[in-house]
């Protein structure tokens, strides 16, 4: 008997086990993961629009392209960030590790503020860039496109640190446009009128704890919030209900790609190949080489390609360069081969959109240098636009412009604006 | 008394692509094959009615599509199927599957590793650039690094220009590719035993080493150049087993206006001062030819067709001490329904794919130690499929053919010839390992078929049962392959060429060896090779 | 205070080294030992009362030519005489062994003729192929990413080098460069004594086995070495190793280099990606305009740098330096001289191997890849004390002996392996010198564990890592880093674990300084 009763739960343990490993082999059956808002999106996918952002089924649009991205500029759009590579990186040495790691000057990132930053590996070469948010004194967190454990992980030796991957535990939404704030005040996040830009402050709900953050990708006023995945749905809820009389709609990346356009951010693996997965030598790209040049700080303790970076400034040995280009016209350049004189081959669009915002046909392009940095005179673009099979071919001017394409007041406005 | 234009010994894929390349250039060819069917060892034989058999090779990949293409073979019936899945058994009951979809492979390697599952980007970002230099060099003769002719110096030059394009790291990490045991490669990317041994078998099949030996990164390259359709690095099957890549070449070279006689083995060359002239058949009968390509082996075209006194004693002596070691045998089974594999999900893609039993490092490396002491391995390593269960017409229905290579069968145990007790006592030893996680599995067989190194060299006559005619060290590759001097295609004998997988590139199915030797009969012929395609860019 | 242009870290051989080519060159150099006598593993230590042996190096064949040269060892007290080269002795159980005389066997003796004149052959053409090698012992590794004129230059020396062969010989040293021993031997050797031995010697050292590919690289590595002169020539220094050591320290001294011993570094000091100085164990801090660090490289950067100055791939290829030892130790204090079968007295003064076949080295092999030792061990025996009787009491005798494989990491650990692989050893010495066992009064097993513990080298890995194809040459220590510079200014390398590699050669040392007195100019 004494021993009947030994055995039962090993048993049971052991069948525990197993079943527990069936469930984890299952996934092959489930090649698009939902993320934890996907009951709410799929409610609401009125075109059925999916696509793949790392193993997850993300919207490009849910109903409308056009009007989901004048949400974002109108009203208060909810994008599900939920699929962003997230790393909880904690210990005595965090800050120290991620001075190390990242190029921008960490120790002087505050708790509760965020920033963006990119990695070099240690030829100089970007491996991401991506938003580093300090949530305490040695609690941070990691947002980036690709995934990078192997890095952080070696680059953590001699570091009392810990780096855990979170994606799937934490859910991220965005909640971006000049109501946004209205939304959130609104669904009793009080003292988020605080959030100064670049601001993050935890806030009560549903039992446990919401982070938010006055940042985005879309040049707007915004705030995204990270909460653990089984308070997901529960969040998304409130903001819905509070956001009713705001006009607050969900959306899909095509509009917040246009978004993040105008604000003239770059994306990873669209903008610029990561140094981790550019199979041909000659796509990788330095920090100096697609705009993040600003982000090097040679004052700050030693950072991961610090030295290849130096050396490539003293010895002049940057090839590329990342500009804004605005385009006569309005048919958007995307792809198009930019020429100088309109016969030498100087660069490429790596994205390119008529901006309703700016009035203005935009473009961001990779250009050789010198082109783009010391020759931005008589640049062209020379468009394929297919109309009804047929390639329309356009040489255009193009001007090498500033980054933002657009900038408005309202995103690091203080108090935020209350529409 | 006809002569033909060339005479080729040997009806095997390189063989049959070298023939039909000739008779395309306007040739009058004949192709001799001692077996009553072509194929070599690219051959689909039906052993047990209903039931056809890949019972030598058994997947596609390494076929280059110029040569589908030039010889139009999809038109005589080739077509190949990709692969869905694979897996690694675990002892343990679990298992590690390989998907084509990259997420889905990414979380399956995630519940062993979060770091291994995220270290694959990196390492197949390696593993590719890697491929992308070697591939271009598959269908080029080698260059002779001895010699000043300008061609040679040519190629010499591109071999030195394409290595100057890598940048300085990926130099390198190319000749620690080289150099390296694939293990030890691994071990620069993963932790986990079993992720380590799911790349690692690339690095060993077909060859007389094991993943810890140095060399074997570069047999995992071997391995990853092929491609299916242009998915770099896939696997498939053919359809209708691999005797349809072999009757597609027969039918095109036929198409063309070739000529094949099979149950025709070549007793020896007819050489006539210093030149062959043709073939003496095993009955005696003399066929002449103005030139002879050999698809045999190198040791078997100049140790046993061609008489020593005809040849140079330093080639001689090269041949002799070429590596031709055997290290695999074959279980080919005929099975009237479809195994089951309790680890397995039944709708899992993994039986669509190849599977393993060897799940660590340790295991594969002492199945090699018992090759190097001349034993079969006591735990083998399987690479087994089932490739009814993508192409139905192998096998009646809801019946399935399963082909299981094995690693590693010596060419000689313990010193002496294989007898028929130890080609049980190996088959055995691969039953038991497929019983162990496929409960009821010796039930289900229908008739089997075990090729030790001693049957693949009596049928096919592979020198040693060595499936690439030749190991696939450094010592052997490249300006090496078969041996220095001769490593593009030609003999010492005026008149005679080499054409199988003995020469640059090497073994598998890949046709290159074949297409190759052609491309330079036709130079020395003086003849156009514009009905050639050359090797697809690599962009 | 004093204020040194150079610091050297580590006294062994190529620490000294270094700091003697440096002060000759006119810097004021500080070599800093951990240990209470500078050497490192080339040492004579007394392991037991009355007892001394050469601490892990005990034959000397590869003191570089430009080493012996350049510090004037001769005039310090390092004579190398024709007449003291040794013999290698192939053992064997039940018959006469096989000799190879002179220089790696001039002439061979206790095989047939044929196998003579095969020999005599296979040797001539080793050296040949050794020789075309040889250059590369004493220059910088060349840099792929950008080569100078000279480098290139000198790459076109090897590659006229390579013609001069001749055609055939020429494909043949192509053929075989990155080839197994094994395979090499059986196409050109019959006697399995011989092949045996050379199968040894070719994996010594080294964590492969004859039949590994690249094997035969080990051997170039050990007939590119020289002594008095000639290729493959190897002797018992009198006095031991440590005396190879003193000839040297003398030279640094009279070279005004300054060595204190009993100071352990505890790190090196770096400022904006420059190494300018060190921190002692005691707290003492030291600083130079150049440190040349001459221990192992990843002791260097793990541990001395710390990783937070250095960059993640960089630190990713020096974790990745594989140096765990595969070679143990074996000191014997005997009561006199053993007897091994069939050798004569001259043999028993050289170096007698016990390595009875390939396939015996291969065997001896495998189970070191799974970490388990050898449970017959292949090995390398000398009896320095018959030579040179200081070295032991009135009519006892000393053994020495390198023994082959015990993996650095033992799966049952060492403390529980140790007395089991001893007992191994014996029981294998006891069959080729019976009676021996009765003899030994002490016994002294190093275990790769104990050499790293003792020696400071990681691993227990006499070379500081792996020597093998793809840790060579460029790839050595790291690649991208292998011409003795590193990712922070001022700080070199300059010990076994940089190009060529280890044994007492002191090339290292003397390529290292050479770098930094031309990086100066």
């Amino acid at each position: 008997m004494a021993q009947a009763t030994r055995k039962k739960p090993v048993a049971t343990t052991a069948n525990a086990a197993v079943s527990a490993r069936t469930l984890a082999q299952t996934h092959f059956r489930t090649l698009r993961l939902g993320t934890p808002f996907q009951p709410r999106l799929d409610a609401l996918a009125k075109t059925q629009d999916w696509y793949n952002w790392a193993g997850y089924r993300a919207p490009h649009s849910l109903w409308d392209e056009e009007l989901e991205y004048f949400a974002i500029r109108s009203q208060a759009a909810l994008f599900d960030i939920s699929p962003m590579t997230k790393y909880r990186i904690e210990g005595p040495d965090a800050e120290a590790f991620l001075d190390r790691v990242t190029l921008r000057d960490v120790t002087k990132l505050r708790p509760g503020r965020v920033h963006y930053t990119a990695w070099c590996d240690d030829e100089g070469f970007v491996l991401d860039d991506g938003t580093l948010f300090r949530l305490s004194p040695t609690r941070f967190r990691l947002c980036s496109q690709e995934r990078h454990l192997p890095w952080l992980l070696d680059s953590a030796l001699g570091f009392d640190v810990t780096v855990e991957e979170e994606t799937e535990a934490v859910a991220g939404l965005a909640l971006q446009g000049p109501t946004s704030f209205a939304v959130l005040r609104d669904a009793g996040f009080t003292g988020v009128e605080k959030l100064k830009i670049f601001d993050l402050a935890e806030f009560p709900h549903d039992g446990g704890t919401v982070i938010i953050s006055r940042t985005g990708f879309t040049g707007d006023l915004g705030y995204e919030l990270f909460v653990p995945a089984d308070k997901a749905l529960s969040l998304w809820d409130r903001l819905m209900t509070a956001g009713e009389l705001r006009g607050i709609r969900a959306i899909g990346y095509t509009a917040l790609n246009r978004a993040r356009l105008e604000a003239g951010l770059i994306v990873a693996n669209a903008d610029f190949t990561t140094a981790e997965h550019a199979i041909r030598a000659d796509r990788l790209r330095m920090p100096d080489e697609i705009g993040l040049g600003f982000m090097i700080d040679l004052e700050k303790a030693h950072f991961n390609g610090r030295r290849a970076i130096l050396e490539a400034r003293t010895r002049r040995r940057l090839r590329h360069v990342l500009v804004g280009l605005e385009i006569e016209g309005n048919i958007p350049a995307e792809h198009a081969i930019v020429y100088y004189k309109k016969s030498q081959e100087v660069g490429l669009v790596s994205a390119a959109m008529w901006s309703p915002m700016a009035k203005r046909n935009i473009a961001i392009a990779s250009l050789a240098r010198p082109y783009g940095d010391t020759v931005v005179e008589d640049l062209w673009v020379e468009i394929y636009a297919m109309r009804e099979l047929q390639y329309q071919k356009l040489m255009k001017r193009a001007k090498v412009v500033a980054r933002p394409f657009i900038k408005l007041d309202r995103r690091t406005a203080n108090p935020p604006a209350d529409f | 008394m006809k002569a033909w234009d060339a005479i080729i010994i040997g009806g095997g894929h390189n063989g049959l692509v070298n023939a039909c390349y000739l008779q395309r250039a306007g040739l009058d060819v004949l192709v001799v094959e001692k077996n009553d069917w072509v194929g070599g060892a690219a051959t689909s034989r039906e052993l047990t009615p209903g039931f056809l058999y890949s019972n030598c090779s058994y997947v596609c990949s390494l076929f280059r599509p110029e040569i589908m293409r030039d010889l139009d073979l999809p038109r005589f019936g080739l077509q190949v199927i990709s692969y869905e899945g694979g897996a690694v058994f675990r002892r343990d009951g679990d298992y590690l599957a390989n998907y084509r979809d990259h997420d889905a492979h990414r979380r399956e390697f995630a519940r062993f590793s979060k770091r291994d599952a995220e270290a694959y980007d990196r390492y197949s970002r390696d593993v590719t650039r890697q491929c992308r230099f070697i591939q271009p060099l598959l269908m080029r003769t080698a260059p002779d690094p001895t010699s000043l002719r300008p061609r040679d110096l040519g190629e010499l030059l591109y071999l030195g220009k394409k290595f100057a394009g890598l940048s300085a790291e990926e130099m390198a990490l190319t000749l620690r590719f080289w150099t390296m045991s694939i293990s030890e490669f691994l071990d620069e990317y993963f932790e986990t035993d079993v992720i380590k041994a799911n790349f690692a078998l690339s690095g060993i099949i077909g060859t007389a080493l094991g993943p810890m030996s140095p060399g074997t990164a570069y047999v995992l390259l071997h391995h990853y150049m092929g491609e299916v359709d242009g998915s770099v690095g896939a696997w498939g099957y053919a359809r209708g087993g691999m005797g349809a890549v072999t009757k597609a070449l027969a039918a095109s070279f036929k198409a063309s206006g070739g000529t094949i006689r099979t149950s025709a083995e070549v007793d020896h060359v007819l050489v006539n001062r210093g030149k062959a002239k043709g073939v003496v058949l095993a009955g005696g009968e003399e066929i002449y030819g103005k030139l002879v390509v050999s698809n045999a082996d190198v040791k078997r075209t100049f140790l046993k067709l061609v008489e020593e006194k005809e040849l140079p004693d330093i080639f001689l002596r090269r041949v002799k001490n070429f590596k031709i070691r055997g290290s695999s045998g074959k279980v080919n089974i005929a099975l009237d329904s479809l195994p089951e594999f309790p680890a397995l999900p039944k709708d899992s893609p993994v039986y669509r794919g190849d599977m393993h039993f060897t799940d660590s490092i340790e295991r594969m490396e002492r199945a090699y130690d018992d090759w190097k002491a001349g034993r079969w391995s006591a735990d083998p390593f399987l690479d087994m499929v089932i490739p009814t269960t993508l192409d139905p017409t192998m096998a009646p229905p809801g019946k399935h053919f399963m082909s299981c290579f094995v690693q590693y069968a010596p060419p000689k145990v313990n010193g002496r010839e294989w007898t028929d007790a130890d080609r049980d006592g190996f088959a055995e030893s691969v039953i038991a390992q497929i019983a162990e996680y496929s409960p009821g599995f010796r039930d289900r067989i229908v008739h089997m078929e075990v090729r030790t190194p001693r049957e693949i060299e009596a049928e096919v006559g592979l020198t040693e049962g060595n499936i690439f005619q030749g190991e696939l060290t450094f010592d052997q590759l490249l300006f090496n392959r078969p041996v220095p001097g001769y490593a593009q295609y030609r003999s010492p004998l005026g008149g005679l060429y080499m054409c199988g997988s003995s020469t640059h590139p090497g073994g598998g199915v890949m046709g290159a060896p074949g297409r190759n030797a052609a491309a330079e009969i036709l130079r020395d012929l003086a003849k156009s090779t514009s009905h050639m395609s050359p090797a697809h860019d690599v962009i | 205070m004093t204020l040194f242009d150079g610091i050297v870290i580590g006294g062994g051989h190529n620490g000294l080294v270094a700091a003697a080519t440096l002060a000759k060159a006119g810097r004021k150099v500080l070599v800093l030992e951990a240990a209470a006598e500078p050497g490192g593993a080339a040492r004579t230590e007394e392991f037991a009362p009355g007892f001394r042996v050469s601490s892990i190096a005990h034959v000397l064949n590869r003191l570089h030519p430009d080493v012996m040269k350049t510090l004037e060892l001769e005039k310090h007290g390092l004579q190398i005489a024709r007449a003291d080269f040794i013999p290698s002795v192939a053992l064997s159980k039940d018959a006469p062994p096989l000799v190879l005389h002179g220089a790696y066997g001039e002439v061979l003796t206790g095989a047939s003729s044929s196998e003579q004149s095969a020999w005599k052959d296979l040797r001539a053409q080793l050296l040949r192929y050794a020789g075309i090698l040889k250059p590369f012992l004493s220059r910088r590794p060349p840099d792929l990413g950008g080569m100078s004129l000279l480098e290139t230059a000198s790459l076109g020396q090897t590659a006229l080098a390579l013609k001069k062969l001749g055609k055939e010989d020429m494909r043949d040293f192509l053929r075989v460069l990155l080839m197994n021993v094994a395979d090499l031997l059986d196409e050109q050797l019959a006697d399995d004594r011989l092949k045996g031995l050379l199968a040894f010697d070719a994996t010594l050292g080294s964590h492969l086995g004859p039949r590994s590919p690249t094997s035969l690289l080990g051997l170039y590595y050990r007939l590119a070495g020289e002594i008095g002169g000639a290729a493959g020539a190897q002797l018992l220094p009198r006095g031991g190793m440590g005396a190879v050591v003193v000839a040297i320290r003398t030279a640094a001294e009279k070279a005004g280099v300054t060595i204190r011993t009993s100071v352990p570094v505890a790190r090196i000091i770096v400022e904006k990606d420059r190494a300018v100085g060190v921190v002692l164990d005691n707290g003492e801090e030291l600083r130079a305009r150049t440190i040349v660090s001459a221990i192992n490289p990843a002791t260097t950067f793990l541990d001395l740098v710390g990783p937070r100055g250095i960059d993640t791939g960089f630190m990713r290829k020096v974790k990745n330096i594989r140096m765990k030892g595969d070679a143990a130790k074996l000191h014997l204090a005997l009561d006199r001289p053993p007897q091994f079968t069939g050798a004569d007295a001259a043999d028993h003064k050289g170096r007698l191997v016990i390595a009875p076949s390939p396939d015996h080295v291969e065997r001896a092999f495998n189970p070191s890849k799974y970490g388990e030792f050898s449970p017959e061990p292949a090995m390398e025996i000398t009896l320095p004390s018959l030579a040179d009787p200081s070295l032991a009491p009135d009519g006892a005798c000393v053994l020495s002996a390198v023994v082959q494989y015990a993996p650095y990491q033992l799966k049952e650990g060492w403390n529980a392996g140790k007395p089991k692989f001893l007992e191994a050893i014996l029981a294998r010495l006891e069959a080729y010198a019976p009676g021996i066992g009765k003899t030994v009064r002490h016994a002294e097993l190093l275990t790769p564990a104990d050499i790293e513990k003792r020696y400071r080298m990681p691993g227990g890995h006499w070379h500081h890592g792996e020597l093998q194809a793809d840790q060579m040459l460029i790839s050595r220590p790291v690649s991208g880093w292998s011409g003795y510079d590193t990712p922070l200014d001022e700080l070199f390398l300059a010990g076994a674990g940089s190009h060529p590699g280890g044994g007492v050669s002191g090339a290292p040392g003397l390529n290292a300084a050479r770098r930094i007195i031309a990086m100066k100019g």
